[in-house]
Protein backbone atom coordinates (compact mmCIF):
# COMPACT_ATOMS: atom_id res chain seq x y z
CA UNK A 1 0.00 0.00 0.00
CA UNK A 2 1.85 3.42 -1.12
CA UNK A 3 0.53 6.52 1.41
CA UNK A 4 1.36 9.47 0.46
CA UNK A 5 2.20 11.98 3.37
CA UNK A 6 1.33 15.99 2.56
CA UNK A 7 3.23 18.49 5.28
CA UNK A 8 4.84 21.35 5.40
CA UNK A 9 7.06 20.23 7.79
CA UNK A 10 9.90 18.64 6.72
CA UNK A 11 10.95 16.21 9.98
CA UNK A 12 7.05 14.40 9.57
CA UNK A 13 9.27 12.46 6.95
CA UNK A 14 11.99 11.24 9.87
CA UNK A 15 8.97 11.12 12.10
CA UNK A 16 6.71 8.75 10.04
CA UNK A 17 9.71 6.81 8.63
CA UNK A 18 10.96 5.68 12.58
CA UNK A 19 7.01 5.30 13.47
CA UNK A 20 6.69 2.97 10.65
CA UNK A 21 9.65 1.32 10.79
CA UNK A 22 8.32 -2.11 10.63
CA UNK A 23 5.89 -1.78 8.23
CA UNK A 24 8.47 -0.35 6.16
CA UNK A 25 10.73 -3.00 6.48
CA UNK A 26 8.11 -5.53 5.93
CA UNK A 27 7.04 -4.01 2.56
CA UNK A 28 3.13 -3.37 4.26
CA UNK A 29 3.52 0.45 3.61
CA UNK A 30 5.18 2.64 1.23
CA UNK A 31 5.28 6.18 2.30
CA UNK A 32 5.59 8.85 -0.48
CA UNK A 33 6.43 12.94 1.12
CA UNK A 34 5.31 15.86 -0.41
CA UNK A 35 6.14 19.36 1.39
CA UNK A 36 3.26 21.52 0.10
CA UNK A 37 -0.24 20.52 -1.92
CA UNK A 38 1.72 21.87 -5.10
CA UNK A 39 4.26 19.44 -4.81
CA UNK A 40 1.52 16.86 -4.04
CA UNK A 41 -0.29 17.22 -7.34
CA UNK A 42 2.83 17.52 -8.98
CA UNK A 43 3.21 14.00 -7.52
CA UNK A 44 0.21 12.98 -8.65
CA UNK A 45 -0.17 13.92 -11.78
CA UNK A 46 3.61 11.65 -12.10
CA UNK A 47 2.50 8.65 -10.55
CA UNK A 48 -1.24 8.26 -11.16
CA UNK A 49 -3.28 5.24 -9.42
CA UNK A 50 0.03 4.38 -6.96
CA UNK A 51 -1.44 5.83 -4.20
CA UNK A 52 -4.31 4.85 -2.47
CA UNK A 53 -4.06 6.94 0.74
CA UNK A 54 -3.24 10.42 0.98
CA UNK A 55 -2.37 11.87 4.31
CA UNK A 56 -2.48 15.81 4.32
CA UNK A 57 -2.18 18.63 6.62
CA UNK A 58 -4.98 21.64 6.23
CA UNK A 59 -2.26 24.45 7.38
CA UNK A 60 0.37 24.51 4.82
CA UNK A 61 1.27 28.00 2.99
CA UNK A 62 0.28 28.21 -0.78
CA UNK A 63 -2.02 25.80 -1.32
CA UNK A 64 -3.81 24.68 1.51
CA UNK A 65 -4.64 21.06 2.53
CA UNK A 66 -8.21 21.41 1.92
CA UNK A 67 -7.84 22.98 -1.47
CA UNK A 68 -5.87 20.10 -2.33
CA UNK A 69 -8.89 17.82 -1.13
CA UNK A 70 -11.02 19.59 -3.84
CA UNK A 71 -8.60 19.36 -6.59
CA UNK A 72 -7.82 15.40 -5.64
CA UNK A 73 -11.75 14.57 -5.19
CA UNK A 74 -13.13 16.93 -7.99
CA UNK A 75 -10.71 16.16 -10.89
CA UNK A 76 -8.56 13.51 -9.92
CA UNK A 77 -8.74 9.67 -10.97
CA UNK A 78 -11.56 7.50 -10.41
CA UNK A 79 -11.62 6.30 -7.99
CA UNK A 80 -10.34 8.86 -6.42
CA UNK A 81 -7.85 7.67 -3.44
CA UNK A 82 -8.98 7.33 0.30
CA UNK A 83 -7.96 11.21 1.68
CA UNK A 84 -7.21 11.67 5.53
CA UNK A 85 -6.85 15.04 6.68
CA UNK A 86 -4.66 16.02 9.71
CA UNK A 87 -4.99 19.61 11.40
CA UNK A 88 -3.33 21.14 14.31
CA UNK A 89 -6.92 22.88 14.78
CA UNK A 90 -9.62 20.50 15.48
CA UNK A 91 -12.61 22.53 15.10
CA UNK A 92 -16.00 22.33 13.54
CA UNK A 93 -15.21 24.72 10.96
CA UNK A 94 -12.09 22.73 9.51
CA UNK A 95 -13.92 19.42 10.02
CA UNK A 96 -17.02 20.59 8.23
CA UNK A 97 -15.60 22.01 4.92
CA UNK A 98 -13.02 18.15 4.82
CA UNK A 99 -16.38 16.53 4.92
CA UNK A 100 -17.97 18.65 2.90
CA UNK A 101 -15.47 18.15 0.16
CA UNK A 102 -15.24 14.33 0.43
CA UNK A 103 -12.35 13.68 3.14
CA UNK A 104 -12.53 10.11 4.61
CA UNK A 105 -11.48 10.80 7.33
CA UNK A 106 -10.53 13.89 10.07
CA UNK A 107 -7.72 13.70 12.31
CA UNK A 108 -6.25 16.25 15.14
CA UNK A 109 -2.61 16.74 15.69
CA UNK A 110 -0.80 15.30 17.47
CA UNK A 111 -1.22 12.41 15.44
CA UNK A 112 -2.39 9.62 17.53
CA UNK A 113 -0.02 6.95 15.94
CA UNK A 114 -1.17 3.66 17.08
CA UNK A 115 -5.19 4.77 16.40
CA UNK A 116 -3.35 6.44 12.90
CA UNK A 117 -1.62 2.47 12.23
CA UNK A 118 -5.18 0.44 12.98
CA UNK A 119 -6.86 3.44 10.74
CA UNK A 120 -4.40 1.98 7.98
CA UNK A 121 -4.28 -1.60 8.33
CA UNK A 122 -8.56 -1.65 8.07
CA UNK A 123 -8.37 0.70 4.89
CA UNK A 124 -5.08 -2.01 3.13
CA UNK B 1 -21.55 129.74 45.54
CA UNK B 2 -19.55 131.59 48.34
CA UNK B 3 -16.21 131.62 46.63
CA UNK B 4 -18.24 132.68 43.21
CA UNK B 5 -19.21 135.83 45.21
CA UNK B 6 -16.45 136.35 46.47
CA UNK B 7 -14.91 136.30 43.05
CA UNK B 8 -16.99 138.81 41.84
CA UNK B 9 -16.60 141.32 45.20
CA UNK B 10 -12.87 140.89 44.30
CA UNK B 11 -13.23 142.04 41.23
CA UNK B 12 -15.47 145.24 41.25
CA UNK B 13 -14.43 146.37 44.03
CA UNK B 14 -10.70 147.42 42.23
CA UNK B 15 -12.82 149.10 39.88
CA UNK B 16 -14.72 150.99 42.52
CA UNK B 17 -11.56 152.33 44.14
CA UNK B 18 -10.32 153.17 40.92
CA UNK B 19 -13.84 155.62 40.04
CA UNK B 20 -13.26 157.02 43.48
CA UNK B 21 -9.82 157.97 42.68
CA UNK B 22 -10.33 159.07 39.28
CA UNK B 23 -13.39 161.31 40.50
CA UNK B 24 -11.37 162.76 43.43
CA UNK B 25 -8.43 163.47 40.96
CA UNK B 26 -10.15 165.64 38.49
CA UNK B 27 -12.38 167.30 40.42
CA UNK B 28 -10.38 167.88 43.94
CA UNK B 29 -13.45 168.52 46.31
CA UNK B 30 -12.90 169.82 50.16
CA UNK B 31 -10.27 169.31 52.58
CA UNK B 32 -12.08 167.51 55.35
CA UNK B 33 -13.35 164.60 52.71
CA UNK B 34 -9.67 164.42 51.23
CA UNK B 35 -8.45 163.83 54.82
CA UNK B 36 -10.64 161.71 55.86
CA UNK B 37 -10.50 159.71 51.65
CA UNK B 38 -6.27 159.69 52.72
CA UNK B 39 -7.57 157.71 55.69
CA UNK B 40 -10.11 155.25 54.07
CA UNK B 41 -7.55 154.76 51.42
CA UNK B 42 -4.62 153.97 54.11
CA UNK B 43 -6.97 151.74 55.87
CA UNK B 44 -8.28 150.11 52.84
CA UNK B 45 -4.76 149.04 51.47
CA UNK B 46 -3.90 147.59 54.92
CA UNK B 47 -7.12 145.72 55.57
CA UNK B 48 -6.85 144.38 51.39
CA UNK B 49 -3.09 143.28 51.93
CA UNK B 50 -4.50 141.42 55.22
CA UNK B 51 -7.17 139.44 53.55
CA UNK B 52 -5.82 135.66 52.49
CA UNK B 53 -8.54 135.72 49.66
CA UNK B 54 -7.22 138.74 48.33
CA UNK B 55 -3.58 137.32 47.68
CA UNK B 56 -4.09 137.08 44.20
CA UNK B 57 -4.70 140.69 43.85
CA UNK B 58 -1.70 141.79 46.20
CA UNK B 59 -0.16 143.75 43.51
CA UNK B 60 -2.61 145.85 42.12
CA UNK B 61 -3.65 147.20 45.71
CA UNK B 62 0.54 147.44 46.38
CA UNK B 63 0.16 149.48 42.92
CA UNK B 64 -2.28 151.69 44.71
CA UNK B 65 0.11 152.72 47.66
CA UNK B 66 2.64 155.07 45.01
CA UNK B 67 -0.59 157.12 44.14
CA UNK B 68 -2.14 157.10 47.73
CA UNK B 69 1.45 158.25 49.25
CA UNK B 70 2.04 161.27 46.52
CA UNK B 71 -1.66 162.44 46.79
CA UNK B 72 -1.24 162.10 50.96
CA UNK B 73 2.10 163.53 50.42
CA UNK B 74 1.05 166.27 47.68
CA UNK B 75 -1.95 167.64 50.22
CA UNK B 76 0.47 167.21 53.82
CA UNK B 77 2.29 170.04 51.29
CA UNK B 78 -0.42 171.94 50.67
CA UNK B 79 -1.48 172.35 54.07
CA UNK B 80 1.77 172.81 55.55
CA UNK B 81 3.40 175.16 53.05
CA UNK B 82 0.79 176.17 50.54
CA UNK B 83 3.68 178.73 48.62
CA UNK B 84 6.34 175.55 48.09
CA UNK B 85 2.95 173.26 47.16
CA UNK B 86 2.04 176.23 44.57
CA UNK B 87 5.67 176.47 43.18
CA UNK B 88 5.75 172.58 42.87
CA UNK B 89 2.16 171.75 41.67
CA UNK B 90 2.70 170.81 38.44
CA UNK B 91 5.13 168.37 39.73
CA UNK B 92 2.75 166.66 42.14
CA UNK B 93 0.43 166.67 39.29
CA UNK B 94 2.39 164.82 37.20
CA UNK B 95 4.14 162.27 39.84
CA UNK B 96 -0.04 161.78 40.63
CA UNK B 97 -0.19 161.53 37.37
CA UNK B 98 2.44 158.99 36.89
CA UNK B 99 1.43 156.78 39.45
CA UNK B 100 -2.41 157.19 38.21
CA UNK B 101 -0.99 155.59 35.15
CA UNK B 102 0.97 153.23 36.66
CA UNK B 103 -1.42 151.71 38.89
CA UNK B 104 -4.01 151.47 35.66
CA UNK B 105 -0.79 149.60 33.66
CA UNK B 106 -0.81 147.47 36.67
CA UNK B 107 -4.40 146.85 36.85
CA UNK B 108 -4.71 146.07 33.82
CA UNK B 109 -2.08 143.48 33.60
CA UNK B 110 -2.91 141.70 36.74
CA UNK B 111 -6.63 141.48 35.69
CA UNK B 112 -5.49 139.86 32.40
CA UNK B 113 -3.30 137.47 34.87
CA UNK B 114 -6.06 136.74 37.13
CA UNK B 115 -8.03 135.91 33.71
CA UNK B 116 -5.04 133.83 32.69
CA UNK B 117 -4.95 132.48 35.83
CA UNK B 118 -8.86 131.48 35.46
CA UNK B 119 -8.44 130.10 32.40
CA UNK B 120 -5.47 128.03 33.54
CA UNK B 121 -7.16 126.73 36.51
CA UNK B 122 -10.50 126.02 34.46
CA UNK B 123 -8.37 123.72 32.23
CA UNK B 124 -6.65 122.07 35.13
CA UNK B 125 -9.69 121.32 36.66
CA UNK B 126 -10.89 119.77 33.38
CA UNK B 127 -7.78 117.92 33.33
CA UNK B 128 -8.39 116.80 36.92
CA UNK B 129 -11.93 115.10 35.48
CA UNK B 130 -10.39 114.15 32.90
CA UNK B 131 -7.42 112.06 35.15
CA UNK B 132 -10.34 111.57 37.60
CA UNK B 133 -12.23 109.58 35.20
CA UNK B 134 -9.57 108.21 33.69
CA UNK B 135 -8.56 106.79 37.33
CA UNK B 136 -11.86 105.36 37.52
CA UNK B 137 -11.69 103.51 33.97
CA UNK B 138 -7.90 102.09 34.71
CA UNK B 139 -9.51 100.71 38.62
CA UNK B 140 -12.50 98.60 36.06
CA UNK B 141 -9.78 97.44 33.76
CA UNK B 142 -7.85 96.35 36.18
CA UNK B 143 -10.63 94.40 37.43
CA UNK B 144 -11.06 92.97 34.07
CA UNK B 145 -7.99 92.29 33.44
CA UNK B 146 -7.55 90.02 36.89
CA UNK B 147 -10.99 88.59 36.09
CA UNK B 148 -9.72 87.55 32.77
CA UNK B 149 -6.60 86.46 34.13
CA UNK B 150 -8.36 84.36 36.38
CA UNK B 151 -10.38 82.74 33.79
CA UNK B 152 -7.52 82.36 31.52
CA UNK B 153 -5.68 80.45 34.63
CA UNK B 154 -8.87 78.56 34.38
CA UNK B 155 -8.96 77.42 30.84
CA UNK B 156 -5.14 76.57 30.95
CA UNK B 157 -5.52 74.09 34.11
CA UNK B 158 -8.26 72.49 32.40
CA UNK B 159 -6.22 72.26 28.78
CA UNK B 160 -3.35 70.52 30.70
CA UNK B 161 -5.98 67.89 32.67
CA UNK B 162 -6.83 67.18 29.49
CA UNK B 163 -3.32 67.21 28.00
CA UNK B 164 -2.32 64.91 30.80
CA UNK B 165 -5.23 62.43 30.47
CA UNK B 166 -4.79 62.24 26.43
CA UNK B 167 -1.42 61.52 26.77
CA UNK B 168 -2.19 58.75 29.69
CA UNK B 169 -4.69 57.34 26.73
CA UNK B 170 -2.21 57.41 24.19
CA UNK B 171 0.01 55.37 26.75
CA UNK B 172 -2.71 53.04 27.01
CA UNK B 173 -3.66 53.09 23.70
CA UNK B 174 0.08 52.06 22.79
CA UNK B 175 -0.38 49.23 25.25
CA UNK B 176 -3.75 47.92 24.00
CA UNK B 177 -1.89 48.16 20.20
CA UNK B 178 0.56 45.64 21.48
CA UNK B 179 -1.75 43.29 23.33
CA UNK B 180 -3.77 43.27 20.18
CA UNK B 181 -1.27 42.47 18.04
CA UNK B 182 -0.34 39.58 20.74
CA UNK B 183 -3.90 38.96 20.36
CA UNK B 184 -3.49 38.68 16.65
CA UNK B 185 -0.73 36.36 17.20
CA UNK B 186 -1.92 33.98 19.56
CA UNK B 187 -3.35 31.40 17.11
CA UNK B 188 -0.34 31.77 15.15
CA UNK B 189 1.85 31.32 18.51
CA UNK B 190 -0.55 28.36 19.52
CA UNK B 191 0.17 26.47 16.19
CA UNK B 192 3.91 27.42 15.87
CA UNK B 193 4.24 25.71 19.81
CA UNK B 194 2.13 23.26 19.18
CA UNK B 195 3.98 21.91 16.17
CA UNK B 196 7.38 21.61 17.75
CA UNK B 197 6.03 19.82 20.51
CA UNK B 198 4.15 17.32 18.47
CA UNK B 199 7.64 16.31 17.19
CA UNK B 200 9.22 16.72 20.71
CA UNK B 201 6.38 14.05 21.86
CA UNK B 202 6.54 11.90 18.62
CA UNK B 203 9.47 11.66 18.94
CA UNK B 204 10.20 10.70 22.18
CA UNK B 205 7.79 7.72 21.62
CA UNK B 206 9.59 6.46 18.95
CA UNK B 207 12.36 6.30 20.82
CA UNK B 208 11.20 4.85 23.54
CA UNK B 209 10.20 1.91 20.95
CA UNK B 210 13.67 1.81 19.71
CA UNK B 211 14.69 1.57 22.85
CA UNK B 212 13.03 -1.44 23.53
CA UNK B 213 13.74 -2.71 20.00
CA UNK B 214 17.32 -2.13 20.47
CA UNK B 215 17.03 -4.10 24.40
CA UNK B 216 15.70 -7.29 21.95
CA UNK B 217 18.18 -6.83 19.56
CA UNK B 218 21.17 -6.87 21.93
CA UNK B 219 19.47 -9.96 23.95
CA UNK B 220 19.00 -12.35 20.52
CA UNK B 221 23.37 -10.54 20.16
CA UNK B 222 22.63 -8.70 16.96
CA UNK B 223 24.92 -6.13 17.39
CA UNK B 224 24.96 -4.29 13.82
CA UNK B 225 21.02 -3.85 14.51
CA UNK B 226 21.46 -2.83 18.19
CA UNK B 227 24.06 -0.19 16.83
CA UNK B 228 21.77 1.27 13.83
CA UNK B 229 18.94 1.47 16.09
CA UNK B 230 21.45 3.58 18.84
CA UNK B 231 21.90 5.90 15.62
CA UNK B 232 18.07 6.48 14.81
CA UNK B 233 17.92 7.05 18.56
CA UNK B 234 20.84 9.73 18.20
CA UNK B 235 19.13 11.28 15.35
CA UNK B 236 15.68 11.26 16.98
CA UNK B 237 16.99 13.32 20.39
CA UNK B 238 18.58 15.85 17.92
CA UNK B 239 14.77 16.75 16.37
CA UNK B 240 13.63 16.59 19.94
CA UNK B 241 16.45 19.33 20.99
CA UNK B 242 15.84 21.20 17.95
CA UNK B 243 11.78 21.01 18.29
CA UNK B 244 12.31 22.10 21.65
CA UNK B 245 14.48 25.12 21.08
CA UNK B 246 12.05 26.45 18.21
CA UNK B 247 9.45 26.23 20.72
CA UNK B 248 11.24 28.05 23.44
CA UNK B 249 12.31 30.14 21.21
CA UNK B 250 8.37 31.16 20.03
CA UNK B 251 7.57 31.29 23.16
CA UNK B 252 10.92 33.73 24.57
CA UNK B 253 9.51 36.26 21.29
CA UNK B 254 6.31 36.37 22.01
CA UNK B 255 7.29 37.24 26.22
CA UNK B 256 9.17 39.90 24.51
CA UNK B 257 6.62 41.19 22.02
CA UNK B 258 4.56 41.70 25.23
CA UNK B 259 7.15 42.87 27.60
CA UNK B 260 7.71 46.68 27.50
CA UNK B 261 10.67 47.66 25.06
CA UNK B 262 14.13 46.96 26.94
CA UNK B 263 15.32 50.16 24.86
CA UNK B 264 18.39 48.46 24.66
CA UNK B 265 20.28 47.25 21.19
CA UNK B 266 21.51 44.07 21.06
CA UNK B 267 22.93 41.84 18.43
CA UNK B 268 20.14 40.47 16.41
CA UNK B 269 19.85 38.27 13.46
CA UNK B 270 17.42 39.93 11.08
CA UNK B 271 16.30 37.16 8.80
CA UNK B 272 15.62 34.33 11.85
CA UNK B 273 13.54 37.46 13.59
CA UNK B 274 11.59 38.35 10.30
CA UNK B 275 11.47 34.72 9.25
CA UNK B 276 9.58 33.99 12.93
CA UNK B 277 7.55 36.89 12.76
CA UNK B 278 6.28 35.75 8.94
CA UNK B 279 5.16 32.66 10.21
CA UNK B 280 3.88 33.82 13.40
CA UNK B 281 1.66 36.54 11.42
CA UNK B 282 0.57 33.38 8.90
CA UNK B 283 -0.39 30.95 11.52
CA UNK B 284 -2.29 33.92 13.40
CA UNK B 285 -4.06 35.05 10.41
CA UNK B 286 -4.89 31.31 9.53
CA UNK B 287 -5.87 30.61 12.54
CA UNK B 288 -8.65 33.58 12.52
CA UNK B 289 -9.66 33.30 9.42
CA UNK B 290 -10.00 29.36 7.89
CA UNK B 291 -10.58 30.59 4.25
CA UNK B 292 -7.08 32.95 4.75
CA UNK B 293 -4.35 31.22 2.09
CA UNK B 294 -1.23 33.24 0.92
CA UNK B 295 2.13 32.66 -0.54
CA UNK B 296 4.57 33.18 1.66
CA UNK B 297 8.16 34.10 -0.41
CA UNK B 298 11.21 34.79 1.20
CA UNK B 299 14.61 36.25 0.13
CA UNK B 300 17.15 36.18 2.69
CA UNK B 301 20.31 37.83 2.27
CA UNK B 302 23.06 35.66 4.37
CA UNK B 303 25.39 37.86 4.29
CA UNK B 304 23.83 40.10 6.95
CA UNK B 305 25.00 38.29 9.76
CA UNK B 306 24.36 40.27 13.36
CA UNK B 307 22.80 43.99 13.81
CA UNK B 308 22.29 46.34 16.56
CA UNK B 309 18.70 46.54 16.75
CA UNK B 310 16.30 46.74 19.98
CA UNK B 311 14.80 43.00 19.07
CA UNK B 312 11.16 43.61 20.53
CA UNK B 313 10.34 46.94 18.39
CA UNK B 314 11.99 45.86 15.29
CA UNK B 315 9.64 42.43 15.42
CA UNK B 316 7.09 44.88 16.12
CA UNK B 317 7.54 47.13 13.08
CA UNK B 318 8.47 43.51 11.23
CA UNK B 319 4.89 42.00 12.38
CA UNK B 320 2.97 45.39 11.51
CA UNK B 321 3.93 45.54 8.19
CA UNK B 322 3.50 41.44 7.54
CA UNK B 323 -0.11 41.57 9.19
CA UNK B 324 -0.81 45.12 6.96
CA UNK B 325 0.08 42.66 3.56
CA UNK B 326 -1.70 39.93 4.60
CA UNK B 327 -4.34 42.09 4.79
CA UNK B 328 -4.32 44.01 2.12
CA UNK B 329 -4.13 40.71 0.24
CA UNK B 330 -6.57 39.03 2.05
CA UNK B 331 -8.85 42.28 0.73
CA UNK B 332 -8.05 41.99 -2.51
CA UNK B 333 -8.78 38.35 -2.85
CA UNK B 334 -12.56 38.84 -1.10
CA UNK B 335 -12.83 41.68 -3.92
CA UNK B 336 -11.96 39.39 -6.66
CA UNK B 337 -15.49 37.69 -7.06
CA UNK B 338 -15.53 36.44 -10.67
CA UNK B 339 -12.92 34.75 -11.48
CA UNK B 340 -10.72 36.30 -14.01
CA UNK B 341 -8.19 34.86 -16.74
CA UNK B 342 -5.35 34.93 -14.73
CA UNK B 343 -5.88 33.74 -11.08
CA UNK B 344 -4.87 35.72 -8.49
CA UNK B 345 -2.86 34.43 -6.19
CA UNK B 346 -2.24 36.67 -3.22
CA UNK B 347 1.48 36.39 -2.48
CA UNK B 348 3.16 38.22 0.20
CA UNK B 349 7.37 38.63 0.08
CA UNK B 350 9.59 39.61 3.33
CA UNK B 351 13.09 40.33 1.98
CA UNK B 352 16.29 41.52 3.71
CA UNK B 353 19.63 42.75 1.75
CA UNK B 354 22.69 44.28 2.76
CA UNK B 355 23.96 47.50 0.58
CA UNK B 356 26.99 49.00 1.69
CA UNK B 357 27.04 50.14 5.64
CA UNK B 358 23.01 49.72 5.79
CA UNK B 359 20.22 46.81 6.18
CA UNK B 360 17.15 46.77 4.25
CA UNK B 361 13.94 44.76 5.12
CA UNK B 362 11.78 44.84 2.15
CA UNK B 363 7.71 43.91 3.19
CA UNK B 364 5.86 43.54 -0.46
CA UNK B 365 2.67 42.16 -1.03
CA UNK B 366 0.72 42.06 -4.35
CA UNK B 367 -2.93 43.73 -3.15
CA UNK B 368 -4.63 46.24 -4.32
CA UNK B 369 -1.76 48.83 -3.15
CA UNK B 370 -2.52 52.29 -1.28
CA UNK B 371 -5.12 54.91 -2.77
CA UNK B 372 -3.18 57.81 -3.28
CA UNK B 373 -5.53 60.35 -1.43
CA UNK B 374 -4.59 58.34 2.27
CA UNK B 375 -0.53 57.81 1.09
CA UNK B 376 0.10 60.89 3.21
CA UNK B 377 -1.38 59.70 6.26
CA UNK B 378 -0.72 56.66 6.71
CA UNK B 379 1.87 57.35 9.04
CA UNK B 380 0.03 59.34 10.83
CA UNK B 381 -1.24 58.31 14.70
CA UNK B 382 -4.69 56.83 14.60
CA UNK B 383 -5.11 56.68 11.28
CA UNK B 384 -7.20 53.41 9.96
CA UNK B 385 -8.82 52.31 6.54
CA UNK B 386 -9.86 49.35 8.61
CA UNK B 387 -13.51 49.38 9.95
CA UNK B 388 -13.89 50.81 13.28
CA UNK B 389 -13.16 48.58 16.21
CA UNK B 390 -10.55 46.42 13.60
CA UNK B 391 -7.73 48.69 13.42
CA UNK B 392 -6.28 51.04 16.09
CA UNK B 393 -4.39 53.08 13.42
CA UNK B 394 -1.32 53.10 15.97
CA UNK B 395 0.61 50.53 13.99
CA UNK B 396 2.40 52.67 11.43
CA UNK B 397 2.75 55.76 13.44
CA UNK B 398 4.76 53.56 16.21
CA UNK B 399 6.41 51.70 13.52
CA UNK B 400 7.94 55.01 11.71
CA UNK B 401 8.71 56.28 14.92
CA UNK B 402 10.46 52.79 16.27
CA UNK B 403 12.24 52.70 13.19
CA UNK B 404 13.64 56.60 12.68
CA UNK B 405 13.55 57.71 16.24
CA UNK B 406 14.97 54.32 17.96
CA UNK B 407 17.23 53.61 15.84
CA UNK B 408 17.92 56.43 13.16
CA UNK B 409 16.47 53.91 10.41
CA UNK B 410 14.41 55.35 7.50
CA UNK B 411 10.77 53.91 6.73
CA UNK B 412 10.02 53.82 3.16
CA UNK B 413 6.72 53.23 1.27
CA UNK B 414 6.60 52.63 -2.81
CA UNK B 415 3.13 52.24 -4.00
CA UNK B 416 1.43 51.10 -7.20
CA UNK B 417 -2.39 51.36 -6.46
CA UNK B 418 -3.88 48.70 -7.61
CA UNK B 419 -0.43 46.51 -7.87
CA UNK B 420 0.76 46.69 -4.41
CA UNK B 421 2.57 48.19 -1.81
CA UNK B 422 6.48 47.52 -0.80
CA UNK B 423 7.51 48.83 3.03
CA UNK B 424 11.28 49.05 3.28
CA UNK B 425 12.75 49.69 6.44
CA UNK B 426 16.25 50.50 6.30
CA UNK B 427 18.69 50.42 9.32
CA UNK B 428 21.99 51.79 9.78
CA UNK B 429 24.35 48.98 10.46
Amino acid sequence: MKILVVDDERDVQVLFEQRFRKEIKNNEMEFVFAFSGEEAITYLNGHEHEAVLILSDINMPGMSGLELLKHIKQKYMKPPPIVMMITAYGDAENFNTAKELGADDFLTKPVDFTALKEKLKTNN
Amino acid sequence: MGSGSWSVFTCTRPVFSIALFTLEAIFKTGNITQWIWHLFSVALVVFSLQQKELKPLRLTIVAFIPYVIISIFADLTNASNRLFFKQWEDYFDYALMFAYVWMGVVFFTQNRQVKAAEKERIKRQHEDDLNRAIAIRKVELEGLVVERTAELTKQKEALEQTLTELQATQKQLIQSEKMASLGELTAGIAHEIQNPLNFVNNFSEVNSELIAEMKEELLKGNIEEAKQIADDINDNEQKIIFHGKRADGIVKGMLQHSRSSTGVKEPVNINTLADEYLRLAYHGLRAKDKSFNATMKTEYDENIGNINIIPQDIGRVILNLITNAFYAVTEKKKAAVAPSEKPYEPTVTVSTKKAGNKVEIKVSDNGNGIPQKVLDKIFQPFFTTKPTGQGTGLGLSMSYDIVTKGHGGELKVENKEGEGATFIIILPV
